[in-house]
């Protein structure tokens, strides 16, 4: 018989019960709860009159509708001036106090995204099932765990049950072998892997992200590229444990310590693919073939290379991908042939759940440190992903590059991603962000969203259009030189 | 929730591929703390030629001549009929929630992205997958016919064209169980309570540090 994947073994670990129709009910280990997905779920509860089956899984904080501004954010939720956003906010509050759920309030020292806050407090571990209703729940699988999004009647199924009803998904294993050149960052790789599979490439699998490129990759990065897997239609995406997971882990605040500690590094012992494992699907990269990617269009698959030009439909052989394309130049604003680095910015956002960690926002200050934001920027926002790293980059100067350079230095929460606070692009305006979609409206009514690295997000907000980061960093060098 | 074993229904066409759940219903709607409602914003950035706020009345707005939705031939429209990877991006349930409240008891497309197709069959919205060609002949149909309806039959797996045509359709044994019954998913877990017990001893004994209260 062939060996197991890592989500073979990750589904067998929580796999409570088989039906005889071929549907699983597998146990939650973890299930993380924001305000936009979960009113009408504790509403359900309520209606049902159920309460939660297990509340210490639960872990509650809000971060759609949070200011980032902070003069407005210091006021806390009573401070939010738009209505509707501060009464979804208000209503986690209601309803984490009526079911006694553990909650990171507002301004409290563990708020944050919540796939930022989940796996630096711990509160995500490897070999979990972990769940919330938000699709880039993807994110947690960095860790070595089967993690994805749900919707709010799942989100309230869970919080019932512990449990949810789930067909297998088939496996496919991404595999990025090579090295990757200088100034090419995780978030090059996955949207690399998007460009390739497509966005409906991963629909029905769940992806192993696998290769030395991923294997060499810090934990920030795998989060990044495993945050995006839902952009390539795959619900779950994952890597294997390994050292870099168990000295991320070691010492987490909700990390097991001690005597439990190295029952748990023994149990996580397996938690990878079978040297003959099968996967339905592989699809191989090589990492020196990956440059710094931009988005050109309305769909994350849309990218091309920085050294590239925007696409001509015409030479689209599928009808339907035409249309797209001819539709997605139309709402962009851009001409087929036109240099992606003749693209010009409007604002750029640094931030989101797929680069607002640590390392994201010292790669965007090691290209910004002495230098301005271009005049013809109106804007360009960094956003930490959590208190812990707004903290962190404060203590290590990262908020007085940012600042230096004209940028604004902002409190945590999701921003500009999705606009749903009051951080938004305005009609036709063109946006460099770090985030993970980039559809029509996403960021703003007629906004016009590119997908990039923090890297390539900063050299983009110093030069006002788009430009390879490799470059930045030969004139920097010839800077210090001179 | 609402049963769903047969329907026949006028179809609207949606011929745009890759239709994602910010066209379906864009965020500045998510705030609502309501399942309801959502219909009046279903396509919204598409259907009206403003932008659109919470709370608004969709009466006086502006709509687009050119979306489909908005044609007089399609009004009362009820099946939803798409092109592939439908509903791909977030998990918001208000998709489909603005899909329901709208009037769309099905949607009939090549294919669906993974959360969207599950987070249906929560709320009594039938998504059916057809071979490519199919649903392009069925676009044709649409466009060529004024009123041309389809009846579908959950119970059969089929879908009847007004010409007597039958086009069957996969669907999962389980969902097709829970919608033909209306059942409460939450209800039959919990039928399951003993095994979810059982199986939370074994793991507390094997694994205790997933059960170690946060905070």
């Amino acid at each position: 018989m062939a060996g197991q994947t890592l989500y073979d073994k990750l589904w067998q670990d929580h796999l409570v019960k088989t039906s005889d129709d071929g549907s699983a009910l597998i146990y939650i280990d973890r299930h993380l709860i924001h305000e936009v997905t979960s009113p009408q779920a504790f509403e359900g509860l309520r209606l049902a009159g159920r309460r939660p089956w297990r509340k210490d899984s639960l872990v509650a904080t809000p971060d759609h509708n949070v200011p980032s501004e902070s003069t407005e954010r210091a006021a806390g939720v009573s401070g939010i001036r738009d209505d509707i956003s501060r009464i979804q906010v208000q209503t986690l509050d209601e309803n984490c106090r009526d079911f006694d759920v553990v909650q990171f309030g507002i301004n409290e020292p563990g708020q944050g995204i919540v796939h930022v806050i989940g796996p630096e407090t711990g509160a995500t571990l490897p070999g979990m099932t972990v769940v919330c209703g938000d699709s880039h729940t993807s994110t947690h699988g960095a860790l070595g765990a089967l993690a994805h999004g749900i919707g709010t009647s799942e989100v309230e199924h869970v919080m019932a049950t512990q449990c949810l009803t789930q067909k297998k998904m088939k496996n496919m294993l991404v595999r990025v072998d090579g090295e990757l050149r200088p100034g090419v960052t995780a978030k090059d790789v996955v949207l690399a892997i998007i460009g390739k599979i497509g966005t409906a490439g991963g629909t029905g699998y769940a992806i192993e992200f696998g290769g030395e490129v991923i294997r060499n990759m810090s934990m920030e990065g795998r989060m990044t590229v495993c945050n995006m897997a839902i952009e390539g239609g795959a619900r779950a995406g994952m890597v294997s444990v390994d050292q870099i997971t168990l000295d991320y882990v070691k010492g987490k605040p909700y990390a097991p310590k001690g005597g439990q500690w190295d029952r748990a590094v023994e149990a996580w012992s397996h938690l990878h693919s079978d040297d003959d494992a099968e996967f339905d699907a592989v699809v191989e990269l090589r990492g020196e073939d990956i440059e710094p990617q931009v988005s050109w269009g309305t769909s994350p698959e849309m990218v091309a290379s920085i050294s590239a030009k925007v696409p001509d439909p015409s030479a689209e052989s599928d009808a339907t991908k035409r249309t797209g394309m001819e539709r997605a130049l139309d709402y962009m604003g851009l001409e087929a042939g036109q240099k992606i680095s003749d693209i010009r910015l409007d604002r750029v956002f640094i931030g989101s759940c797929t680069n607002s960690r640590i390392e994201d926002l010292r790669a965007a200050a090691e290209v910004v440190q002495g230098r301005y934001k271009a005049d013809s920027v109106k804007q360009v926002l960094v956003v930490p992903g959590s208190q812990a790293v707004k903290a962190q980059a404060e203590q290590e100067g990262l908020h007085a590059i940012f600042e230096q350079a004209g940028f604004e230095w902002r409190e945590p929460s999701c921003s500009m991603c999705l606009a749903m606070n009051a951080d938004k692009l305005g009609a036709g305006e063109h946006c460099a962000s770090t985030s993970n979609r980039n559809f029509e409206g996403r960021q703003g009514y007629g906004g016009r969203t590119h997908l990039v690295s923090p890297s390539m997000a900063a050299a983009a907000a110093i030069a006002g259009h788009f430009v390879d980061v490799r470059e930045m960093a030969t004139v920097r060098a010839e800077e210090e030189m001179a | 929730m609402k049963a769903f074993t047969q329907h026949e229904g006028l179809v609207v066409p949606m011929d745009r591929a890759n239709v994602d759940t910010d066209l379906i219903i864009p965020k500045q709607f998510l705030k609502s703390i309501k399942r309801t409602g959502f219909g009046p914003n279903l396509f919204d950035e598409l259907r009206y030629l403003d932008e659109g706020f919470p709370g608004q009345d969709c009466s006086n707005r502006p709509v687009n001549p050119d979306f489909p939705l908005n044609f007089p031939r399609y009004q009362g429209g009820s099946v939803l009929l798409a092109r592939e990877n439908f509903g791909c991006g977030s998990s918001r349930e208000h998709a489909p929630w603005a899909l329901d409240d709208h009037g769309f008891r099905a949607v009939i497309a090549p294919s669906f992205a993974d959360i969207f197709f599950n987070n249906c069959f929560k709320n009594g919205l039938l998504p059916i997958v057809l071979p490519e060609e199919v649903v392009h002949q069925l676009f044709e149909e649409t466009h060529g016919q004024e009123g041309y309806s389809l009846t579908i039959d959950l119970e059969q797996q089929h879908v009847r064209k007004p010409c007597g045509e039958v086009i069957p359709f996969e669907v999962d044994a389980f969902h097709k169980h829970c919608l033909l019954n209306g059942l409460d998913h939450i209800g039959l877990t919990l039928e399951h309570s003993e095994d979810i017990r059982a199986y939370e001893e074994v793991r507390r004994e094997k694994a205790p540090w997933l059960f170690d209260a946060v905070q």
